[in-house]
C-alpha cells in the first residue's frame, strides 16, 4: 500500500501521520510538496494537520487551490481514497470534496485535549478497524473545528450514513457537554457519498503508539491499510 | 479601478465573534446593541478600467476563492 502525504507551507502534522502510516503499512509514504501536481500514482492521499498558508483568508482556502490539491481533487473524483485530518478536513470542505464548512470554535478558544469519539459508521475503508458504536479516545487541537452545514445537507449526511464520528461522553452518549467546539450534531468527521473521502478534526495519528500515551488511533491506520491491501 | 469586497456570514450562521464583541460592548457600558455581525473587507486594486468587466472579474474571484458560499455572503463596491 503506497500512500502520499501532501505537505503545504504551514503543515505541522505531516511527519506524525507519515509515521503512523509507515507503522501500519511497513512502507514510508511519499511526501509531496504542495507545488507538485505530477506525483506518482498512489493508493491513498493524506492531507495532514497544521496551518497551511497561515490560515489566511479562511482555514484551508489557499491550500485548496494549490497544484497538488487540484491533482488530488481530480484523483478523488476518479475514486482514489483521500483522508484529511484537522487542517486537511478544512481543505477538503474548501475544495467541495466534502460538504459543509468548519468555522471558529463556539468558545472562540483554541482547544487542545483528548476527546471521546463514537464511531458512527464502520463500513468504510477508514473506519474498518473499529466497530460501529465503539468509543475511542483521540486528541483534538484546533481553533476552527465547528462543523456547520444547512438542514438539507445535514439530512443528506444522516440518510447516506456519511457521519463517520461524533464527539461523545466516556459512556458513548452524545451530549452538548461533550461537544468541544459547537459542531452541529456533535459531528467530528464526515465521508463523501461514496465513502472514499474522509475528513475529521481529531488526530488519530497522535495516539497511535504507546509512547504517545495511547493507541486508540492505531486501529484507524491498521484498518485503513488492511482495507487497501 | 478599486474594488471593495465585503464578506459577512450568512444570516442564520451563528457569528460567534459578533456575539463576543456584543458582550464586550455591553461590559463596557454600551447598552442597546441588539446584534453585532463581524466580517471582513478585502480591497482590490485592479488594472481593469471598465466597471462592468471589473465587476465580472471580482464576482469570479469571490466565487473561486474570496468567499465560501456555504457560510458567507458578499457585496462588491467599485470606485474609479
Amino acid at each position: 500500500m503506497q500512500s502520499a502525504v501532501i505537505v503545504f507551507p504551514g503543515s505541522n502534522c505531516d511527519r506524525d501521520v507519515a509515521r503512523a502510516l509507515e507503522q501500519a503499512s511497513g512502507k514510508a509514504p511519499l511526501m509531496v510538496w504542495h507545488k507538485d501536481a505530477d506525483f506518482p500514482k498512489v493508493d491513498l492521499i493524506v492531507l495532514p494537520g497544521g496551518f497551511s498558508y497561515g490560515d489566511y483568508l479562511r482555514c484551508g482556502a489557499m491550500a485548496a487551490h494549490s497544484p497538488a490539491m487540484r491533482e488530488t481533487v481530480r484523483r478523488a473524483e476518479a475514486g482514489v481514497p483521500v483522508l484529511g485530518i484537522c487542517n486537511g478536513f478544512q481543505i477538503l470542505t474548501e475544495t467541495g470534496l466534502l460538504p459543509g464548512a468548519l468555522m471558529r470554535n463556539k468558545s472562540l478558544k483554541f482547544v487542545c485535549r483528548d476527546v471521546w469519539l463514537r464511531v458512527e459508521n464502520s463500513q468504510s475503508l477508514f473506519t474498518a478497524g473499529y466497530e460501529e458504536g465503539q468509543r475511542i479516545r483521540i486528541p483534538i487541537a484546533h481553533h476552527d473545528g465547528c462543523y456547520v452545514i444547512d438542514e438539507v445537507g445535514r439530512k443528506r449526511l444522516e440518510d447516506s450514513d456519511s457521519i463517520a464520528f461524533r464527539y461523545c461522553e466516556a459512556d458513548g452518549s452524545v451530549t452538548p457537554e461533550s461537544n468541544p467546539n459547537g459542531s452541529l450534531s456533535n459531528i467530528a468527521g464526515v465521508f463523501n457519498a461514496t465513502k472514499s473521502v474522509l475528513g475529521l478534526m481529531p488526530h488519530p495519528e497522535r495516539l497511535s503508539d504507546p509512547a504517545l500515551g495511547g493507541t486508540d488511533g492505531r486501529a484507524f491506520f491498521d484498518g485503513l491499510v488492511g482495507a487497501l491491501q | 479601478m478599486k474594488a471593495r469586497v465585503q464578506v459577512t456570514l450568512k444570516r442564520g450562521v451563528l457569528d460567534t465573534q459578533g456575539v463576543a464583541i456584543r458582550n464586550a460592548l455591553k461590559n463596557l457600558g454600551f447598552d442597546g446593541v441588539d446584534e453585532v455581525r463581524a466580517g471582513k473587507l478585502i480591497e482590490l486594486d485592479l488594472e481593469e478600467k471598465d466597471p462592468a468587466a471589473a465587476r465580472r472579474s471580482v464576482e469570479a474571484m469571490c466565487k473561486k476563492l474570496l468567499v465560501n458560499d456555504v457560510i458567507e455572503t458578499y457585496s462588491i463596491d467599485l470606485a474609479g
